[in-house]
């Protein structure tokens, strides 16, 4: 399994032709107490850079791009209940939601962990 | 995603000043954002946890970014209390040395311009004026500029741009605070007072915008520094940013200007009749009476209102209230309210739908989740009141 990272601050963990999506321990730190996460019904289609998800913090509302093309297969129902997952571990089980991946060639321009630290030490 | 830039940029215009606190702020871990012209700190550790510890302890605001005002004249304030009256729909006249009172400026078709705190001070504060005002940051040289407008020559307005302002707000912002000065413990809620701290005088109110007990304590910038240190030091008080302060005053169902107070809407749809006293409602003589007779009358187009809303997705300012198919209102202030463990929101409604009770539907992202129009404030008020 392999991990991408965005420069909007998500995730992707890539097995087979499944992506798993979510936001960053950095943009979880810099959005605050997450207290809401609207996310997308099974099914969904999106084309990469569709408005995919929303994070509710305390302050603010953001929304949360697909990172890449695909169908949505599942959505993380943990995160109903407990949003703050998001907070606490942003990066394994705060996941959004999962990708039937429409076009792998969408991948290739991502970051890798490396580039991705070096970006936001960069910010 | 959005909103990681978004977050840094609320409210910002360039170029952004320096209050006096701003290295303080920057080395107690604080994230700064661009707010009323300045350079403010949104959090410190987090909102909720700063919202919580404000709620059960006290927290450290830097409200520096408000305009301090101080009014005087030859003629012992008679003539202040006479312009003030004219631009001000509260009683000033009957305003008793020590006492603070809130208040606004409106302008003549009775919009809101600003809400803001006066008092009369003693004890020869503030080189002895006769009112000393407190307005909104964002909007302190529009007010002054109105003001001067309206004053006589005679009535002298001074800027106190080189004072600084503090807020302590808290279940134990008394006995913190007593443990530098003893002598506060004695205020109580809409009390001021002249207090002497390591030779810095400082000028003590006993209220605040949190709906928690605490202070407002106006301090020369020059020892600003040396008393939020002191305070901070105490094992009572912690800093806390404007993220919570807007939290909290959201719960204590306080208005914020810019927000849910504009031009556009009166004091009587505003709920804040309360701050025209009945001597002012009969006599008249201050400019927008005749806006507030109306609505006294014949009731406001609209009314300010809070909002209980089911279910966990926030409403936030600019969202549509409906009432089946017909927008009635709209949300001016929103969010999730970290004591109540729910979202809340102040909105103005039209006044059929105002009522306590009214099940009302709010827009938001295309969904419609259901709010109902409730008694405010969220969280009660926890005064220090005259016994």
């Amino acid at each position: 399994m392999s991990r991408y990272f965005t420069d909007e601050h998500e995730w992707i963990d890539v097995a087979g032709d499944i992506a798993t999506v979510g936001i960053t321990d950095y943009a979880q730190e810099q959005l605050g107490d997450i207290v809401f996460v609207e996310l997308p019904a099974e099914g969904t289609t999106f084309e990469k850079g569709d408005d995919a998800a929303v994070v509710e913090s305390v302050k603010a509302a953001s929304d949360v791009y697909a990172p890449i093309s695909g169908e949505v297969v599942e959505s993380n129902s943990a995160l109903e209940d407990e949003p703050a997952l998001v907070n606490s571990d942003a990066e394994e089980d705060g996941w959004f939601f999962k990708l039937r991946i429409a076009d792998a060639s969408e991948l290739e321009g991502l970051m890798n962990e490396a580039a991705y630290k070096k970006f936001v030490a960069s910010l | 995603m959005s909103g990681i830039d978004d977050v840094t940029h609320l409210e910002e215009e360039l170029p952004l000043q320096e209050l006096p606190l701003d290295a303080w702020h920057r080395a107690r871990g604080a994230r700064m954002v661009g707010f009323a012209g300045y350079h403010m700190p949104i959090q410190y550790e987090g909102i909720m946890a700063e919202h919580t510890w404000t709620r059960e302890h006290a927290g450290l605001f830097d409200v520096s970014h408000m305009g301090q005002i101080a009014f005087s004249d030859e003629s012992d304030g008679k003539a202040v209390d006479e312009a003030l009256e004219h631009l001000l729909p509260s009683d000033i006249k009957g305003l008793k040395p020590f006492r603070q009172r809130y208040s606004m400026l409106l302008d003549e078709e009775g919009g809101i311009l600003d809400d803001l705190m006066v008092s009369r001070p003693g004890d020869g504060a503030f080189d002895g004026a006769a009112i000393y005002m407190v307005v909104n940051g964002a909007t302190k040289y529009d007010d002054m500029g109105w003001m001067i407008e309206h004053l006589p020559d005679e009535v002298v307005m001074n800027h106190m741009d080189e004072q600084a302002l503090l807020a302590l707000q808290g279940p134990e912002a008394g006995e913190a605070l007593a443990a530098l000065i003893p002598e506060t413990a004695d205020l109580v809620f809409m009390q001021s007072g002249a207090f002497n701290w390591r030779g810095v005088p400082l000028w003590i109110s006993r209220s605040g915008y949190t709906g928690e007990d605490g202070f407002e304590i106006s301090v020369p910038a020059a020892d600003v520094t040396l008393l939020a240190d002191a305070l901070c030091d105490l094992p009572q008080v912690k800093p806390i940013g404007l993220g919570a302060r807007d939290s909290l005053r959201l719960e204590a169902g306080l208005p914020l200007y810019g927000h849910d107070l504009t031009p556009a809407v009166s004091t009587i749809g505003a709920d804040l009749g309360f701050a025209i006293q009945k001597r002012r409602r009969e006599e008249g003589g201050f400019i927008g009476h005749a806006r507030v007779m109306k609505e006294l009358a014949d009731g406001p187009g609209s009314k300010r209102v809070g909002l209980k809303i089911e279910g966990r997705l926030p409403a936030r300012e600019g969202a549509q209230i409906y009432a089946g198919g017909a927008q009635v209102g709209e949300v001016t202030s929103g969010g999730f309210a970290p004591s109540v463990g729910a979202p809340i929101a102040m909105g103005w409604v039209s006044l059929p739908h105002s009522a306590e009770g009214t099940a009302l539907e709010i827009e938001v992202r295309g969904r419609r989740i259901a709010a109902t129009v409730a008694p405010m404030p969220f969280v009660p008020h926890r005064y220090r009141r005259k016994a």
